[in-house]
């Protein structure tokens, strides 16, 4: 039994010593382990996650706000759009909705784009389990190479992310609008404003003291929610953490070790409890901004604080 | 937005322009790369193992440009059937219910014995033991059939897992992926007797992919007969060759 000595490709590392990694130990070991090529990709994934969330953020929260202020309007059809829009996607469960809406969406676009592209086309798109469109609807193309295939998926799920928070924080602005004071507006109106100029200027600056507790809510379990991303063919950190920590027998790697997932995962409740304490410096400093010159008791500390 | 819509045309670019360049098409290859020896991540994060060096060759001999992807295999039916790669190629047995699905090439490994992984130095009997079993594998199947206590998990790490920390008695799964575990771990061990589960691994297409699925499967015929797949069979030690 035993593998036959099998030649392992070696790729050029970033430290030489790291050839032979038979013969390594204590820190070098762990310097050569820590920067083989699964681990680069790990690290990247720190950066796809970051990027994720730097791109979902603003998409989510202009979903919410088009959902807010389509709540609001005073046309039936619109009005009817945002609460349906509201209610769905905050009563469906997250993982039915990564797992079907996105294959669903997927398979959306291909078909428009085969009603497009392949007029000719005489066979049915479902034949059985299979979803067959034609090689030019193929989304992305079956000959596209691999990154636009994961450029395309990071896209969906980008997509997806936003539809979803952006339905609570349309729920956070809906809130928020009601709760700005009803005189703020009533003034407005004397002052002879149309609806619209005292939405602009009077309600959205004022609504967002009010929001900001609910969107920081949600930023954060927005940054615990990007796991889900594996769903979608993203490798995220959650990912490569348990590929990296799973027992390794020496036959398959030059490094071979035990379960040492616990300290992987130990290595990511650290870098979420940072970006959570980030992140809350940060929205704390918003809010100070925010508060400043409102009606609110906030701002009216501040006030005092100066005066 | 502005950056959106170049990236956009970007992208529809590069894939026209993809699809200029080679015509004559990649196939995806769709598979697990949780799985040694069948297939695993190496150290430089790549696909390796036994299924890649067969779906390398066979894609050579079919005359076709092959490229790796790794998807969850809970979800590796339900990804093919809906197009996201062409050919699921992750130490897949040929069972009737998968058959109902998607269509399979003949096999490349012979049906690999199933062994029963628990802790050395015991002795279990099956019909009445817990066992762990990956999720949606015929050992999966074989175990609630003979009314055992099956606990499922999503990868076979974890199912490994379970058996050290002592929530399950034993684990089923492919002699040749627990063989590793049994020689290099000195507290486990093989704890019953084997057993003989499904048609030998193939690799699985869409219903209507038959022309596809007719090309690897020539292409194994011809490993098969010119010994090549043996080779290949004893180098990774999946099983008997053919």
């Amino acid at each position: 039994m035993g593998l036959p000595a099998r030649p392992l490709r070696r790729r050029a590392a970033i430290f030489s010593y790291c050839a032979e990694p038979e013969l390594l130990e204590g820190a070098r070991w762990l310097a050569c382990y820590l920067t083989t090529g699964k681990h680069m990709a790990f690290y990247a994934s720190f950066g796809t996650v970051l990027l994720l969330l730097a791109i979902t953020a603003p998409v989510a929260l202009a979903f919410g706000f088009l959902g807010a202020m389509s709540a609001r309007s005073h046309i039936f059809p619109i009005n009817w759009l945002g609460r349906t829009y509201i209610a769905i996607v905050r009563g469906v469960p997250d993982i039915a909705f990564f797992l079907f809406f996105v294959i669903a969406l997927d398979q959306g676009f291909e078909w428009l784009r085969h009603q497009a592209l392949c007029p000719g086309w005489d066979q049915p798109i479902r034949q059985g389990n299979d979803f067959v469109v034609c090689d030019a609807a193929k989304l992305p193309l079956g000959t596209a190479p691999q990154w636009v295939h994961e450029t395309y998926g990071f896209l969906l799920a980008v997509l997806t992310f936003a539809i979803v928070f952006g339905a609570f924080a349309a729920n956070v602005l809906f809130g928020a609008m009601r709760a700005v004071p009803r005189a703020q507006i009533e003034t407005a109106e004397a002052y002879g404003m149309s609806r619209r100029q005292s939405f602009w200027r009077i309600l959205v600056p004022q609504m967002w003291v009010y929001a900001l507790p609910g969107l920081s809510n949600l930023w954060m379990v927005l940054i615990k929610a990007t796991p889900l991303l594996f769903l979608l063919g993203v490798e995220d950190i959650v990912y490569w953490a348990r590929e990296l920590g799973g027992t390794k027998t020496p036959r398959f790697t030059d490094y071979p070790h035990g379960d040492w997932r616990m300290w992987y995962f130990l290595a990511l409740l650290v870098f979420y409890l940072g970006f959570t304490k980030v992140s809350e410096v940060v929205l704390g400093r918003v809010m100070q901004r925010l508060t400043f010159g409102q009606a609110t008791a906030g701002g009216e500390a501040q006030r005092k604080a100066a005066a | 937005m502005k950056l959106f819509l170049t990236g956009t045309a970007v992208l529809a670019l590069t894939a026209s322009l993809a699809m200029a360049a080679s015509h004559s098409g990649t196939v995806r290859l769709g598979t697990e790369g949780a799985y040694p020896p069948f297939n695993f991540l190496n150290d430089a994060g790549e696909v390796d193992g036994f299924e890649r060096e067969v779906g390398d060759e066979l894609c050579a001999r079919a005359e076709l440009t092959c490229e790796w992807v790794t998807n969850e295999w809970d979800s590796i039916i339900p990804n093919l059937v809906s197009g996201n790669y062409d050919a699921i190629i992750a130490g897949m047995s040929i069972t009737d219910e998968r058959e109902e699905v998607i269509d399979f090439t003949q096999n490349y490994t012979q049906p690999d014995p199933s062994s029963y992984l628990g802790m050395a130095g015991t002795e279990i009997d099956p019909a009445g033991a817990v066992i762990a079993a990956q999720a949606g594998t015929i050992q999966a199947a074989h175990i609630a059939e003979i009314g055992a206590t099956l606990l499922e998990f999503a990868n076979p790490e974890e199912t490994i897992g379970a058996v050290r920390d002592g929530e399950a008695d034993a684990v089923l799964a492919d002699k040749s992926f627990l063989t590793p575990y049994a020689e290099e771990s000195a507290e486990l061990d093989f704890v019953a007797e084997d057993i003989l589960l499904g048609g030998g691994i193939g690799m699985g297409f869409r219903e209507s992919d038959a022309e596809l699925r007719a090309k690897f499967d020539a292409a194994i015929q011809s490993m098969k007969e010119d010994g090549s797949l043996n080779a290949l069979i004893e180098k990774w030690d999946v099983g008997e060759t053919f």
